[in-house]
């Protein structure tokens, strides 16, 4: 309780200043809270959850899952050989460095924008980098003597990849999968906005075109939930898979 | 020890390598619509994306779509410095306020900021604030949480030292907070300058302020494809500019920070 | 006795960049079945090397290894290395029942085999209640316990330790002198020792291979006729342990001073 307590106060607080400030407001951009809190079931209905919203996070889902296996398999191939690493090191700062909604013009051109492939191959594209580099930096910093170890008690391919590769480098591959994570969500939200579609975007910018206000906060609401949702459901994997990385890093800290 | 330091074409063999690996990539792009493997409507070879940058570079619009691009980044990036280390240091130093605070940053921050879109197009329509505002908001965060791990870091003896001294709360700020907090700071900076790009184009290209985006959705609507692929050329450039000229601020004002780490 | 071990003339020279290094120059001797013996040497002698290009994680520039009889080209089946740094060596992300099972499940013995041996090496170490702890929540010495515990699980037929307490403080490694003593008396595994320590050899081996300095040959291959039960006070105390020690270190001395035997061991 002594710790939930301040954890909720300032939320309440900002919230019921929110309320109260709004309260009389006549204002067409801030509608009184309680308007919006009214209008939020009438807008997120069964339709729009089942057609709009699922659509978008089941894309979201598909890009960035493709993304995080495609990241780690490149990372995992490049990190591991050093002529492939200095050989991609440049052309992947480049790629990196380009910022990912301008993925969705280029896309556009090749298959006009509609339909899911084109917004799920924009979330994949705009993921995988972040992935990519920090599975290469895990995996070439793994430990030399780890590697020796395993080597010496003639651990298999398999064995090999996955209990000391992949493992060693999940802290790596997780801050990296954080990193895209955000991303994720961003390109889900803006492979709507650039074509005339359904989706959980795409509602929003239409009830913020047909000036609904009220139904617009909902959807940024709605939008910051998931948002928030998306990353207490990363912290809950984070923290089951490198349970280990914390205690080493504690006990590392201590001695 | 067996570790045999040999010198030699250690430092000179990346960059030829990496080089090798631009130059491929190159003739890829190059050879994969001239082969007609890749339609040239979709992808035009190399050598013409680099004709259209040309021609570009010689109209006056182009400059200033850049020039709008980049004073858009540097004063959100600005801003959002500015206003992620007041408010981190403030919250930071008082614990009371941290603890309260703690959870609604944890809240808001992965509140995506393009969540803000539809309010900001209402609000200032096509217009520069828009982008100014989710280009804050974004990089905002960033400044923030690395400043608070920052002035956390404080090491408490040297607190407590400087307060036996009857420091004044400005000297201790001045003293011991900001040094311990600067290398935090610094990749604060790095991280938000990044992403202050990104949002600065997003909103460029989906909101429409003027600037590189714009381009790119332009050139792109109107099927000069050649062109699109020059624009982002352009923007990955400038992308590469940003990261090379942060970490070098970083390197440079880490240089003194003799403990090591970790970059989150 | 059967020999298990043979090295014949190996040599490592390392090159890169046109730069060549000659770690090993012609290093020639044989380890018998059931022996402990001990490789002592000056700093840089190559030490790391030879264990290395003995594991099989090295590959040398001439000469022959042979385990069993059979050429040593990359890791061997009946070979286990303990490393010096106990930290590195253990995977951090699993228990230690599990960092010490893991080899046997790689080597495709049964559940139950497993387990009954997993008990037997940690019981061995004195490691029984910490089973189910991550190495990092041990202390070093418990630490490099878990790895001597793995390396005896996998019953390779050499064992082969690189300064493996070289990173502990005194006291423990006193204990873990006297386990790995223990361990080879009880379990009779060929125990291949490499250290910089001259007391630490004489104490735990049968044999002192005295290395020259860098490009290393065997100096001399120093017999240690003390009685098998050793303690670390009665032994280390005791006039001959002393003769022992004087004439590895004087050998030590020479080796730094850049001595090397009159005519190489290996003829041939």
């Amino acid at each position: 309780m002594r710790r939930v307590l301040p954890a909720l106060a300032l939320p309440v607080v900002l919230i019921a200043a929110w309320w109260v400030a709004s309260a009389g407001s006549t204002s067409f951009f801030w509608p009184p809270l309680r308007t919006i809190v009214e209008a939020f079931p009438r807008t997120w209905t069964a339709d729009p959850l089942v057609n709009d919203v699922l659509p978008s996070l089941a894309r979201l889902a598909i890009g960035y899952l493709a993304a995080v296996v495609a990241g780690v398999a490149l990372g995992v191939a490049i990190g591991s050989s050093r002529t492939l690493r200095e050989l991609s090191e440049p052309l992947l700062e480049f790629l990196r460095a380009v910022p990912p909604p301008v993925l969705v013009p280029v896309i556009a051109l090749f298959a006009g924008y509609t339909g899911w492939t084109s917004k799920i191959i924009t979330i994949a594209l705009g993921c995988v980098w972040p992935v990519l580099l920090n599975t290469i930096e895990g995996v070439r910093s793994l430990d030399e003597v780890l590697r020796d170890t395993a080597r010496s008690y003639r651990f298999g391919r398999v064995a090999t990849l996955w209990h000391v590769v992949l493992r060693g480098a999940s802290p790596r591959i997780v801050t990296g999968a954080r990193q895209a994570l955000s991303i994720g969500v961003i390109l889900m939200v803006i492979s709507e906005l650039f074509g005339a579609d359904r989706g959980l975007g795409a509602a929003i910018v239409q009830f913020q075109r047909g000036f609904a206000i009220p139904q617009m906060w909902t959807g940024i609401i709605l939008l910051g939930l998931i948002g928030v949702a998306l990353s207490g459901l990363f912290r809950l994997v984070e923290h089951r898979t490198l349970a280990w990385y914390r205690g080493l890093r504690q006990a590392e800290r201590g001695a | 020890m067996t570790v045999v330091s040999l010198p030699g074409r250690a430092s000179a063999r990346p960059v030829s390598l990496g080089l090798l690996g631009l130059a491929a990539a190159v003739a890829l792009l190059e050879l994969l619509p001239r082969l007609g493997i890749v339609d040239s409507r979709f992808l035009p070879p190399f050598s013409a994306m680099v004709r259209s940058l040309a021609e570009q570079a010689t109209t006056a619009a182009f400059w200033t779509a850049t020039g709008q691009t980049l004073r858009g980044w540097a004063l959100g990036l600005a801003i959002a410095m500015a206003a992620g280390i007041a408010a981190g240091v403030v919250v930071g130093s008082v614990p009371l306020l941290r603890a309260l605070t703690a959870s609604t940053i944890e809240f808001l921050r992965p509140i995506p900021s393009v969540a803000l879109i539809p309010l900001v197009v209402l609000i200032y329509g096509s217009e520069m604030p828009s982008a100014l505002v989710l280009v804050v908001y974004a990089s905002f965060w960033q400044v923030l949480v690395q400043v608070l791990y920052g002035v956390a870091d404080v090491d408490p003896v040297v607190r407590d030292t400087a307060r036996s001294y009857r420091f004044s709360r400005r000297a201790i700020v001045r003293t011991v907070v900001w040094p311990t907090a600067m290398p935090y700071v610094v990749t604060g900076f790095r991280l938000a300058a990044s992403v202050a790009l990104i949002l600065e184009i997003t909103a460029e290209l989906i909101i429409g302020v003027p600037g590189l985006g714009r381009s790119i959705g332009l050139a792109q609507s109107s099927g000069a494809v050649a062109e699109t692929y020059a624009l982002v050329l352009v923007v990955g450039v400038i992308g590469v500019l940003v990261n090379v000229l942060a970490r070098a601020v970083e390197k440079r004002a880490l240089r003194w920070h003799t403990s090591v780490r970790r970059d989150l | 006795m059967t020999v298990i071990l043979n090295v014949d003339g190996l040599a490592k020279t390392y090159t890169g960049h046109g730069r060549e290094v000659e770690a090993i120059r012609d290093l020639t001797f044989q380890i018998h079945k059931g022996e402990l013996v001990c490789i002592v040497g000056p700093s840089g002698a190559g030490k790391t090397t030879l264990l290395r290009c003995v594991a099989g994680l090295l590959d040398s520039s001439g000469g022959e290894i042979e385990l069993d009889g059979a050429s040593v080209k990359e890791p061997p089946p009946g070979m286990a290395v303990v490393f010096q740094e106990y930290g590195r060596s253990l995977f951090p992300w699993l228990t230690v029942r599990k960092n010490v099972e893991l080899p046997l499940r790689e080597k495709g013995l049964g559940k139950a085999d497993r387990r009954a041996k997993v008990e037997a090496a940690l019981d061995a170490v004195g490691l029984r209640d910490s089973a189910d702890a991550h190495p990092w929540q041990l202390s070093g010495g418990m630490q490099q316990r878990v790895a001597i515990a793995r390396a005896v699980a996998y019953e390779p037929s050499v064992l082969l330790m690189d300064e493996p307490f070289a990173a502990v403080d005194a006291q423990t490694r006193a204990d873990l002198e006297d386990l790995v003593r223990r361990l080879w008396l009880q379990l009779g595994v060929t125990v291949l020792f490499v250290t910089h320590d001259i007391d630490e050899s004489v104490y735990l081996g049968q044999r002192v291979l005295v290395l020259s300095n860098r490009p290393t040959v065997v100096l001399e291959d120093v017999r240690i006729d003390l009685p098998d039960e050793r303690d670390q006070l009665g032994t280390r105390s005791s006039a001959r342990f002393s003769e022992l020690r004087g004439h590895v270190y004087e050998l030590i001395q020479l080796a730094k001073k850049g001595h090397r035997p009159a005519s190489p061991p290996s003829a041939g």
